[in-house]
């Protein structure tokens, strides 16, 4: 069924700019009937296109949110509640930026989870893992700056939270002492802080539309994987990109824009903080310093180790460690299918990661259960973050019994019908 | 089988979500106080609306009691149409309040409001908020009820910030109970955090004459203000929820056709007809 289709047009107009720049081609080879993708894609392979929708829908609320948006210590959060009385459909454009933000990290937590369930940054796809990684991390600083934007109240004690981490650098000689300043452009997060942010926050969108064409480049040299995680052999294990993948994944879009839209009609504040309807004050401290949902996983294995330099250093590794997972993970095998003990503990680390984001939101002396405080909660938590990562991956993909494995796609198609009837 | 075994796991998946996230609510509204109780509001659910006579009756409220203490800087009197005041009804609001202007020769001269303009502040700066106040600073009312609003996975444990106010206005009592030290000029209430607050109980039975004849006692004025802080928070609760009902409705049928499409698209290579089986 898969097509070897080169893009030839037959519309003379057509053909006489794809004879001088084949961008048209480029896109039919992209994604559209040119791309062959295996036939057997389940919708946990939709996410990555919903990831791409997001980022887009970010940065065209963004740039339209940039247009009324003041970044200035005395002005910032009231042209927020400018754009969102005032400004037409302001309140529309702010709460799909605002709440975009939360659907575009749903939709790549779970891209990236689909990524570890079924071996996708096993060889040959590598590179395109680290460039998924990269991605993250652009998306978490990005995410980072932006919410210190409105300058409410968690706007600036998060930032000052987070870039005061920093400090734990400090043994560095000669710059190492400068750091946090060098951040702050100032002696405190004050008003060179806010306009670096807006800054940067405008910036790296841009850098992570580049990063994404390399990502998407580099899943064309292999091509996708797919749930049973053996390469396509022969012409019958796939199928063009259009239109099944096109029509499968606008139908995922689909549901996913109306978990999106309850969000912004119904609860554009449910996943925001309340302390950030309160203007910045530098003289008053929230009760709770907590960052976004997104971060709290993090946040946790930060406050679990009582060391400042460790917490920090345990913090990034949590998320660098993401690079080492080609070399990690031994098995033969990709996809988690045909290694159940893999499954298992898959399973339990996300659940763990769940648990850790639980944590992340709690004061670390609040008793959780059965008399033991989120403190200690934390630390085992973590312990089996990186345990999963430097114990378990290792010796489980090595070792485990694995399941027989079909020969081919269209094979377990036909195999997977039969049983049906 | 291997399916079963995968919807095993995300149940079970989904299953400890649920009981993380029905903990992690409880916890959020954690805080030693009392919960507000939840009250019936026009504005409330799918197909809220703003309560006209309500909201009318806050303002009213807020001019005659509040506006002595507490700002509300970002709400402008053209807005208070969405409270149901035609044009001219607003400009008589508006031309009760004066505001400075600079004239031509530099000197200061004052000139009455007008739709455009926004509620004056009752103080100059924070220092004489607090001066008059015993070193409180009364919270401005623009987003207030928005920042008394914990929202949680579960509908009850979560804290609505219009309860939040009627349960403050409601929750004062005159004698601390025993074994509480309360600290001079300051008040005792159930809702507040720390229990002790710097606002004398602000509203007493028929305080004000409400211009439609409602009987004004504490609860209804708390009621009113309340809708009114909630209004003054969130002006395009009404319009954000009629336009989400469209966008649901939309892609209601949207996604059905587009779920039918898909079907039919796959119809053939679904069942694998496509495939030789001779040539595997």
């Amino acid at each position: 069924m898969a097509s070897e289709n080169k893009f030839e047009p037959t519309n003379p107009a057509v053909k006489w700019v794809e004879d001088r720049l084949p961008i048209m081609g480029l896109i039919y080879s992209a994604v559209g009937a040119g791309y062959n993708v295996p036939r057997n894609l389940n919708y946990w392979w939709n996410f990555g296109v919903l990831a791409g929708f997001m980022m887009v829908v970010q940065i065209v609320t963004g740039i339209v949110l940039a247009m009324h948006y003041i970044p200035h210590i005395d002005l910032a959060f009231d042209s927020v509640q400018h754009i969102k009385r005032d400004v037409n459909y302001g309140w529309l454009i702010q709460a799909i930026h605002a709440n975009g933000a939360s659907m575009f990290f749903i939709a790549v937590y779970i891209h990236i989870l689909r990524g570890f369930y079924f071996g996708s940054y096993k060889a040959p796809r590598e590179i395109l893992w680290f460039l998924g990684v990269i991605i993250y991390l652009i998306m978490m600083a990005t995410g980072f700056m932006g919410y210190v934007l409105p300058w409410g109240q968690m706007s600036f004690w998060g930032a000052k939270v987070i870039t005061n981490l920093f400090s734990a650098f400090d043994f560095i000689p000669i710059i190492g002492d400068g750091i946090v300043e060098w951040l702050w452009g100032g002696f405190a997060v004050d008003q060179p802080t806010l306009n670096r942010f807006y800054s940067l926050h405008y910036l790296l969108p841009f850098v992570l539309v580049g990063v994404v064409i390399l990502h998407i480049w580099a899943l064309h040299i292999p091509g996708s994987t797919n749930p049973l995680g053996i390469d396509a052999k022969g012409p019958h294990d796939k199928i063009p990109f259009h239109p099944y993948y096109t029509a499968k994944d606008a139908f995922g879009l689909g549901v996913f824009i109306m978990f999106f839209a309850a969000f912004v009609f119904y609860m554009p504040d449910f996943l925001g903080h309340p302390d950030n309807y309160i203007k910045a004050n530098a003289l008053v401290t929230p009760e709770h310093i907590v960052p976004e949902w997104y971060y709290l996983p993090f946040y946790a294995i930060l406050r679990a180790i009582p060391d400042k330099l460790l917490g920090v250093v345990a913090m990034f590794s949590s998320i660098l460690i993401l690079f080492a997972m080609p070399w990690l993970d031994g098995a033969r095998i990709r996809s988690m299918r045909f290694r159940p003990l893999s499954k298992f503990f898959f399973w339990l680390f996300v659940v763990n990661g769940l648990f850790l984001g639980y944590l992340g939101q709690i004061p670390t002396d609040q008793i959780v259960t059965m008399g033991i405080d989120a403190l200690t909660f934390a630390q085992f938590a973590t312990l089996f973050y990186f345990a999963y990562f430097i114990v378990i991956m290792p010796l489980v993909s090595r070792m485990e019994t694995t399941k027989p494995v079909p020969v081919s796609i269209a094979a377990a198609v036909l195999d997977a019908n039969k049983k049906k009837g | 089988m291997m399916n079963s075994i995968k919807i095993k796991g995300l149940m079970a998946t989904i299953a400890s979500a649920t009981i993380l996230f029905s903990t992690l609510s409880a916890n959020a509204a954690d805080t030693g106080l009392p919960h507000p109780e939840r009250h019936d509001y026009k504005s409330a659910g799918v197909f809220g609306k703003f309560d006209l006579p309500s909201l009318q009756r806050g303002l009213q409220i807020y001019q005659e009691v509040c506006a002595a203490c507490h700002s509300l800087d970002l709400v402008a009197f053209r807005s208070l149409a969405d409270l149901g005041y035609n044009e001219d009804e607003i400009k008589a609001i508006a031309i009760e309040y004066e505001y400075e202007i600079i004239d031509d020769e530099g000197d200061v001269q004052f000139r009455t409001g007008i739709p455009a303009d926004y509620f004056p502040a009752p103080f100059a700066n924070e220092q004489m908020a607090r001066a008059s106040n015993f070193g409180a600073l009364p919270p401005d009312f623009s987003t207030l009820v928005k920042a008394r609003e914990h929202l949680s996975f579960l509908p009850w444990s979560s804290v609505y910030g219009e309860d939040y106010i009627v349960a403050l206005m409601m929750g004062y009592e005159e004698e601390a109970p025993e074994g509480v030290e309360m600290n001079e000029g300051l008040y005792f209430n159930h809702y507040f955090a720390g229990n002790q607050i710097a606002m004398a109980p602000p509203l007493f039975e028929e305080m004000v004459e409400y211009a439609d004849g409602t009987s004004a006692s504490i609860e209804q004025m708390s009621y009113d203000v309340a809708n009114f802080m909630a209004w003054a928070s969130d002006p395009t609760m009404q319009e954000r929820k009629e336009m989400g009902l469209k966008v649901m409705l939309f892609m209601v049928v949207f996604v059905i056709l587009l779920y039918f499409t898909n079907k039919r698209v796959w119809k053939k290579v679904k069942k694998g007809e496509d495939i030789d089986p001779a040539n595997l």
